[in-house]
């Protein structure tokens, strides 16, 4: 490990004082089809909120292609002859299972067997691994490296990345010039040479949906982008923001960091950090293959049963129960707990939520009641809503497994 | 003798001391029913917390001259702000290096992470774990700062109560940060900030509130607490945010005198109080100067612990345990304090010209090993070479500090001694002492000298001598684990009840502490209204 202090060389003059946030290489293309100049910062960048309306956006990815730019992805390039090991001890997953040129989404914990975050690990190499997450944190990959012989470096600013999902994203990507990408499987990755531009593409995704995700140079960011828009004009293309991305990934049950769990690495309240057990992320534990960060609390907690779970919900009526507490009761006497997201599901017709729910009552199919707000032309109104518990994903077409993809 | 509002000649309570511990003090206690008359030696009130014009159009804070331990509950419950008080945060702040870097300090967490990361991108990142830990631990210490700290020894009620309670609060912070309490409590800032970064100056910068107003250096133990207690304000809910009070610290003293005599309550400055007055084992009145009698059935104490019962009060009628804890409590002085007018904005090489870091607390200290060579000067009975000063410029932010295009200048320095090696503190060392400050100064700004109008230099030894603090210790007393909570002031005397019948005491010296956090007067005053039975 390099013991080095990790400063950046930069001689440069700073600039950060006059504007904190980066702009991706994609930047200058968003900002010319962002019709609201609604920007939200995002692990250090400025990123597209909503480039015409969240709903088009939307449906864009569940019925064309819809393009995301998630260059502030925050990446970690992992090497070494240890690097497989440290992985494997860093997260709750079999890290030894990921074959060359696979992805596998994971979790890690701190010695609690509260979670750190969450991401993607891509095998690039035999010893060469990418950890993606939401935020940054080499201060405690650094720490959990100690003994291993593995660098690790954040290499998120030069790579730039685009999400291309929905039904035609396949068609649109072969029309691009991605020879064979058809072929990829589920969290499979491969290398293309599109018309001079090297691709690397992987069949992952934060939509639930059939999707890709390619990772270029920075400097050929505006050729693809253009490139891409241009070939996939016909099969309705579109760019799309974060919050339509958000309704996507809740109909997919994906969890979103700050928003359906925090880092145990920044909660202040004894009790606001959440075990993977509680985020129901059990299939991601392997208790089998040693020792990892957390494995004994997570056992111990495993054994003892789980006080509380982050659960699908179905929701009576029709208006999203966002941040609506949760009782066992219509009353609304006895609190069980919280909703974390929710939308009216416009491709499932359901009035979904991912929600927190303190035991006995996340029960598949048990019934909670959901205090809901309305606000009717400034005049409030309080519903208490019949809330059931149900499987997630709540969104889950086969077409995001099938290989070869159809065209449409 | 005079008769107040046409009541009887006889106070329930007489404050010696119009800091603004006792003015707080004075405030709850006239707001419960009982006629309060606060004396003050000086021709002006507010203690440390003043601002005085001493130069035509400026006005200093002289002492104190940030905010943020001041409670939010006793600027509300006693409408400071209808009184006058305006708390104004400001942001961000810098370390000058030696090199011609810098590290600047942003609200912007974005422009933090990357500021930070041109000196070390692991500790721009961990950053936010040390964030983390010290809200942690703050919270933990918060609702305790208006509490009574409980004697672990006794059995009433109230003291187990009260050990309870912490006791609970303590448990409730979970194993891990148990352990975190009791480490960050004893344990020295280098050791604790080494726990976190790399980074010399990120160190550096995160220490000087470790060594503020102590008599310790950065490797000291005991010194981590004293960096926590500097974050356990908020502004506006917004924890660890400092601010200038418009007006200059001042107007917290003002703010409270007008709202202690709205209430009906009586101030009389230029009185000092010679001693109080003991009879038959009871505090009865004051004898002033001048030798004027003032009875009241209590007095309070605004003065620190050594001067209350070294100074005005006899040894004949306090216990000689007592009286020798007092002798030993650690109040020394280790702090200096530069008040400047200046023609215009300085400039400094090391920060960028449009970096509103200048708008913070400004520093030149850029490793803890320069930090500690400033405490050996101290040590050794001098004052530091290269001292660590804490500078900030008010009036980019408050006007009424300054006429327009000129500023004033708050430099506090640390370390200079009370007592000098070479014997006692004279105009020409004093001279010789703000020399030292503004040439470490001048070393980053090349035109700072040329815009001196006027400085006021103010050494421990002046500082005792105005405001009154023995040796001009600004926290009334240290602030390390031996003297805080139950310890604080005298073990067995932390409940603000001196041991003579009938005397109180509300300064600093007393639980929590000092910075200008009004809670002592505020515990104190309830203490007091207790006895009387005037509240629960």
């Amino acid at each position: 490990m390099n013991s080095n202090p990790t400063s950046m060389a930069s001689s440069a003059m700073p600039n950060h004082y006059r504007q904190p946030l980066l702009q991706t290489p994609f930047h200058n293309r968003a900002r010319a089809l962002s019709q609201h100049d609604s920007f939200v910062a995002w692990a250090g960048y400025t990123t597209v909120d909503v480039f015409t309306t969240p709903e088009q956006e939307y449906f864009s990815v569940r019925n064309a292609t819809g393009v995301f730019d998630l260059t502030p992805m925050v990446k970690y390039r992992v090497v070494g002859a240890g690097a497989a090991a440290y992985l494997n001890h860093l997260v709750t997953r079999d890290v030894s299972k990921l074959k060359l040129h696979r992805v596998m989404y994971v979790v890690w914990c701190n010695d609690d067997g509260h979670i750190i975050d969450d991401g993607t690990i891509f095998r690039l190499g035999e010893d060469e691994y990418w950890l993606c997450t939401a935020e940054r944190q080499i201060d405690w990959l650094l720490d959990a490296a100690i003994g291993y012989d593995v660098e690790i470096a954040e290499v998120t600013a030069e790579v730039a990345a685009l999400a291309v999902q929905g039904p035609t994203s396949c068609w649109v990507l072969k029309q691009f010039g991605l020879v064979g990408v058809e072929l990829l499987k589920p969290f499979e990755l491969g290398y293309f040479n599109a018309n001079g531009i090297e691709i690397m593409a992987s069949r992952t995704g934060f939509t639930g949906d059939l999707g890709y995700e390619i990772w270029m140079a920075p400097e050929d960011a505006e050729t693809v982008w253009d490139r891409l828009m241009e070939v996939g004009r016909t099969r309705g293309i579109r760019a799309i923001g974060s919050q339509a991305l958000n309704a996507l990934r809740i109909e997919a049950g994906f969890l979103m960091p700050h928003y359906d769990f925090i880092s145990s690495e920044s909660t202040i309240r004894l009790g606001r950090d959440r075990s993977p057990l509680e985020l129901g992320f059990d299939w991601l534990i392997d208790f089998k293959k040693g020792h990892f960060n957390g494995r004994r609390a997570l056992m111990a907690e495993q054994a003892s049963g789980v006080k509380r779970r982050l659960v699908g919900l179905d929701i009576a009526g029709n208006k999203a129960a966002h941040s609506a507490l949760l009782y066992s009761d219509k009353a609304g006497q006895n609190e069980v707990g919280n909703v974390t997201s929710a939308m009216w599901s416009p491709t499932c017709k359901r009035n979904i939520a991912l929600a927190i729910v303190n035991a006995p009552h996340f029960a598949m199919g048990a019934t909670v009641w959901a205090e809901i707000y309305l606000n009717r032309e400034l005049v409030w109104e309080r519903r208490m809503v019949q809330a059931k518990v149900v499987e997630k994903p709540f969104f889950a077409p086969e077409r995001r497994r099938v290989t070869p993809p159809a065209d449409r | 003798m005079a008769t107040v509002n046409g009541k009887s000649d006889k106070y329930d309570a007489i404050v010696v001391g119009a800091g603004h511990n006792g003015l707080v003090a004075a405030c709850y206690m006239q707001r419960a029913g009982l006629n309060v008359l606060v004396l003050e030696r000086n021709d002006y009130i507010g203690g440390a917390a003043v601002s005085r014009s001493l130069y035509p159009e400026f006005t200093y804070s002289n002492c104190s001259y940030v905010c943020s331990l001041l409670r939010p509950e006793i600027m509300r419950e006693l409408e400071l702000p209808k009184f006058g008080l305006q708390i104004i945060p400001y942001e961000g702040g810098c370390t000058m290096m030696q090199d011609g870097n810098h590290l600047a300090l942003y609200d912007n967490h974005d422009a933090l992470r990357r500021e930070i990361s041109r000196h070390s991108k692991r500790d721009a990142e961990a950053y936010d774990r040390y964030a983390r830990d010290v809200m942690r631990q703050c919270k933990f210490i918060k609702p305790l700062l208006l509490r009574e700290p409980p004697d672990p020894t006794s059995f009433k009620p109230r003291d187990i109560q009260e050990l309870l309670y912490i006791g609970k609060r303590f448990h409730g912070m979970g194993e891990a940060r148990m352990y975190d309490t009791i480490r960050f409590w004893t344990m020295s800032a280098a050791d604790f900030l080494d726990e976190y970064f790399e980074s010399e100056i990120v160190k550096a910068h995160f220490a000087g509130s470790s060594i503020i107003g102590t008599a310790l250096g950065p490797r000291s133990p005991g010194t981590a607490y004293v960096l926590l207690h500097h974050y356990m304000g908020d502004i506006d809910d917004t924890v660890g945010a400092w601010g200038f009070a418009r007006g200059g610290m001042g107007a917290v003293s003002n703010s409270l005198g007008a709202s202690f005599q709205a209430s009906g309550g009586t101030i009389r400055s230029a009185a000092p109080v010679k001693q109080v007055l003991v009879r038959n084992e009871r505090a009865v009145g004051v004898m002033l100067d001048n030798g004027e009698e003032i009875y009241g059935s209590t007095v309070m104490s605004n003065l620190d612990v050594k001067r209350t019962f070294l100074e005005t009060m006899q040894a004949k009628d306090l216990p000689a345990e007592f009286v020798t804890q007092v002798q030993k409590f650690k109040i020394r002085g280790s702090s200096g304090k530069l008040n400047i007018a200046l023609d215009g904005l300085p400039t400094f090489t090391a920060i960028p010209k449009d970096s509103p870091c200048i708008r913070g607390d400004l520093h030149i200290t850029d490793s803890l090993d320069m930090m500690e060579r400033a405490y050996d000067d101290w040590k050794a009975g001098r004052w530091s070479q290269a001292p660590y000063v804490d500078m900030l410029l008010p009036s980019q932010i408050d006007p009424t500090m300054a006429p327009n295009g000129k500023h004033y200048m708050s430099v506090f320095v640390q370390y200079c001694p009370y007592k000098l090696a070479d014997g006692p503190w004279t105009p020409e060392k004093r001279k010789a002492f703000g020399d030292t400050v503004i040439d470490a100064i001048a070393r980053q700004s090349p035109d700072f000298k040329s815009l001196i109008l006027h400085a006021e230099i103010r050494t421990p030894w002046d500082i005792e001598r105005e405001v009154g603090l023995s040796e001009g210790n600004i926290f009334q007393g240290e602030l390390t684990m031996d003297q805080l909570l139950f310890n604080r002031p005298i073990p067995g005397y932390a409940q603000y009840r001196a041991p003579v019948k009938g005397m109180y005491m509300c300064g600093s010296s007393t639980h929590p502490g000092g910075g200008v956090m009004g809670a002592p007067g505020h515990n104190a005053a309830r203490a007091l209204l207790r006895d009387l039975k005037k509240v629960a």
